[in-house]
């Protein structure tokens, strides 16, 4: 098999496309890039949705958590410190134990008919249980960065909002919110680069592999137990994952230039990366 | 542990639960505690020794040793950490190993990479092959705290290069007046006042470093998730004390561990956040100082 | 055989410059009981660790165990980090390209289903197998839906859960568990997989391979091979003749 057709059999494996059976014996370089890059698929759709849910959770979060009632404030500081307090393994191992009981639970509420039956059963897959735990994960993470933020945003931002008659939602969405994202943003696209890092041990540790579908590094330990060689696959994970990285930070980068556009340059410069020399 | 265990299978309720907990997988997982906090006691002082020396050298005027500097923290802090451990650990036994080979048997005819095998001379083994079974672990945990101390150690040398940048321009340049050379001004003004700014970003580090633990068995370390699991998956009557599949209450408990374990490291490092703005140029420093006046 | 164990341990670190090659490491999973797991007093203990200080003793060898993870149990024996593996490891074409096996030392073993439900669908249901071992690869073959779990252990739990239809490997794995769990059930014929269980080398350490060969052998032959198979697999396994 040439490597173009390699790519052909293999590229959507990780989705239960092209080729049904794995490579099995004499494995080239080629395979393992295709079927690991494949993979990378799993890593992006984890990593992509879970970010993108996991913001707006990760707001109302850390506004209820700044919030002075305590019982949007309770609950609030309670998630983010047992999502933030504890390993994602044991996360996801809890997890699944807990959605591979649902079913049984839920016996009596089989009357509402399949579709309720279907969708518990969804959630011991990892597409969609593996998602939840990173979604609500990276939203505990974001929040408490999203809170450190909320608390440092100016005196004055807050004062000249008043003074120009804006309150409520307009003064949240207007003033507080563009302001809290900017202070907040490098911390957030740390987040978002460990949260990528993470979506590695869905397979690893935590959900099973359903017909050999599975994200980079579960190809990577399949090609290592079959060519008995580590130091091919698992530097190939590395490699997809520091072009990935430097994706994220391009992104980020754009939009927190965009975040900072109408401060005045020399300001701008705090949340760039400083070469320049102290002295 | 009791005169009462001899014979499990005769126990019933709390006595044949009290036999269960203090057997000797038991003593093990517990030790494991230990030395899981042990290894997190050392690995944190020598990854913040790395991160310091990545940051003086991403600092360092000489560009060779610059550009060393950031290619270490770019590059490890890419990848994911889990993946960097799959391989590290054996490249580095080997790396290692091929060292000596060379240093101590230049004689060596053959070659050391035989197909998939990798042969060094017998002296050249780390450790020796006749080393009691504690070298070997003790060998293991080093390999291990070096490999989790350059993966952090990279985090950290982010995050002292951002603090180092953080002091005040106008404290440098004060020193500089009063006649203090690049030297003395890095060591007697930048690095006291740093850390203060580095405590946030290193703190958190600290969390991260903690729940990542987990890994230590990806690195010949049998920590206290490996127990867990291994505790924790059902019993059939081969063994002393059979039970069904009780990972679920194992893994409870390790969830009540971390957390405590985070929440008291939250509370020294409040303490030591106040500490360390004791007289220093930051707004917290300014209100610990109005609030002595 | 704890004692055993603390002598060797005792021997090793006595032992001069003079015996310095004859102490070998074994390495194996300690995960898969009957064969190898770790006992309630925290050592390894099994099929193997007995038959494996057994081999060292006739082959006038000081043994050591150490266990390590199954995904890298290969990799570490061809880096040299231990001397052998008996870890349950069946004897493979695809391994023995990497490494050496000697005779085995268990029959060619039967795999088998086990279920909820005799009539579990094998061929088009669920399956779970660990990942990384013959049976998950047969199961890919097979054309059902192969579910793979890290351990055994949790592939026995997905069945239990009903997350799995029926879960696929070695039948002396399965038979303790669907023995002692009333819900549990064979399903489907056997199906023999692999060449045995043999005890895994590395290429260049022919020397070696021939003491253990030797060993095993000699016990194949004095019957206290069988003898040990019966008491770890019960008294109907299969034994040598």
């Amino acid at each position: 098999m040439s490597c173009w057709e390699t790519v052909q059999a293999y590229a959507f494996r990780s989705f239960g496309l092209g080729e049904r059976l794995l490579p099995k014996a004499d494995i080239t370089l080629c395979e393992q890039v295709t079927l690991i890059g494949s993979g990378m698929l799993w890593n992006l759709y984890f990593g992509v949705l879970a970010l993108a849910a996991g913001f707006f959770l990760a707001t109302g979060l850390a506004l209820a958590k700044n919030a002075q009632n305590p019982w949007l404030r309770k609950p609030a500081e309670w998630f983010i410190f047992v999502f933030r307090g504890s390993p994602l393994f044991i996360q996801f191992f809890l997890a699944y134990e807990a959605f591979v009981l649902l079913p049984k639970v839920g016996v009596e509420f089989m009357l509402f008919g399949i579709e309720f039956n279907a969708t518990t059963k969804w959630l011991t897959r990892a597409w969609l249980g593996a998602l939840i735990v990173l979604f609500l994960n990276t939203s505990a993470y974001s929040a408490e960065i999203f809170y450190g933020a909320l608390r440092s945003v100016p005196k004055g931002d807050q004062e000249a909002a008043d003074a120009y008659g804006l309150s409520g939602w307009h003064k949240f969405r207007r003033i507080t919110w563009p302001t809290m994202l900017r202070l907040a943003w490098p911390a957030y696209t740390n987040e978002a680069i460990f949260l990528f890092h993470a979506t590695t041990l869905v397979y690893f540790s935590g959900f099973p592999a359903w017909k050999q579908m599975g994200d980079a590094l579960y190809y990577a330990s399949y090609f290592a137990d079959k060519t008995f060689n580590p130091f091919v696959p698992y530097p190939l994970v590395a490699g997809y994952f520091i072009v990935l990285t430097l994706i994220v930070i391009t992104l980020f980068g754009m939009v927190n230039r965009r975040l900072n556009r109408h401060l005045p340059q020399a300001q701008k410069k705090r949340f760039r990366f400083r070469p320049q020399w102290i002295r | 542990m009791f005169s009462y265990c001899a014979d499990p299978k005769t126990l019933e309720g709390l006595a044949w639960l009290s036999c269960y907990l203090t057997n000797g997988v038991h003593m093990k997982f517990y030790w494991s505690f230990v030395t899981v906090l042990v290894l997190l006691a050392i690995t944190a002082p020598v990854a913040l020794s790395f991160g310091f020396a990545g940051a003086m050298a991403s600092r360092s005027h000489f560009p060779p040793l610059a550009w060393l500097g950031r290619i270490y923290t770019a590059m490890v802090r890419g990848v994911p950490d889990i993946a960097f451990f799959l391989f590290f650990v054996i490249a580095l036994d080997q790396g290692l190993e091929w060292l000596r080979h060379h240093a101590m048997c230049p004689d060596w005819k053959e070659p050391i990479r035989q197909g998939a095998n990798f042969l060094v001379c017998p002296e050249a083994k780390l450790p020796q092959s006749s080393a009691p079974q504690i070298w070997h672990e003790i060998y293991n945990a080093s390999l291990a705290i070096f490999t989790f101390a350059i993966v952090f150690g990279a985090f950290a040398a982010n995050v002292i290069y951002g603090a180092m940048n953080a002091v005040p321009k106008e404290q440098l340049e004060t020193a500089h007046a009063y006649g203090m050379s690049n030297r003395q001004t890095f060591w007697r003004i930048l690095v006291p006042q740093m850390w203060i700014y580095a405590l946030p970003g290193l703190s958190n580090l600290w969390m991260i470093l903690i729940k990542a633990t987990p890994l230590l068995f990806l690195l010949g370390v049998q920590d206290i998730v490996y127990w867990a699991r291994e505790l924790g998956g059902s019993k059939t009557s081969v063994f002393a004390y059979p039970h069904p599949d009780w990972r679920l209450y194992y893994f409870l408990f390790l969830l009540v561990f971390y957390l405590a374990f985070t929440r008291v490291s939250e509370i020294a490092l409040t303490r030591l956040t106040r500490k360390l703005s004791r007289g220093q140029a930051t707004m917290a420093g300014e209100a610990q100082r109005k609030a002595a006046a | 055989m704890n004692k055993l164990i603390l002598s060797t341990a005792v021997l090793a670190m006595t032992a001069g410059a003079a015996l310095a090659q004859d102490v070998v490491r074994m390495g194996t999973e300690g995960a898969y009981p009957p064969y190898n797991f770790i006992n309630d007093a925290g050592k390894p203990d099994g099929f193997e660790i007995e038959l494996g200080n057994e081999l060292c003793k006739r082959a006038e060898l000081t043994c050591e165990w150490v266990t390590n993870d199954w995904d890298s149990i290969i990799p570490n024996l061809t880096s040299g980090n231990y001397d052998t593996i008996m870890a349950g490891m069946s004897i493979t074409d695809e391994r023995d390209e990497v490494i050496d096996f000697t005779q085995n030392y268990y029959p060619p073993t039967a795999s088998a289903y086990a279920a909820l439900d005799e009539g579990a669908d094998l061929m088009g249901g669920v399956v779970a197998a660990q990942v990384n071992t013959i049976q998950s690869a047969y199961v890919a073959e097979s054309g059902a839906t192969l579910l793979e779990f890290a351990t055994g252990d949790e592939t026995v739990a997905a069945v239990m859960s009903g997350e799995a239809d029926a879960v696929f490997a070695d039948l002396d794995f399965l038979a303790p568990r669907v023995e002692e769990n009333a819900e549990l059930m064979w399903a489907g014929e056997q199906v023999p997989l692999g060449g045995g269980i043999g005890m895994g080398v590395r290429e260049s350490d022919t020397e070696l391979k021939a003491k253990f060969d030797a060993a095993i052998t000699a016990m194949k032959e004095d019957g206290t091979l069988n003898a040990m198979l019966k008491k770890w697999f019960g008294d109907d396994t299969q034994t040598y003749e």
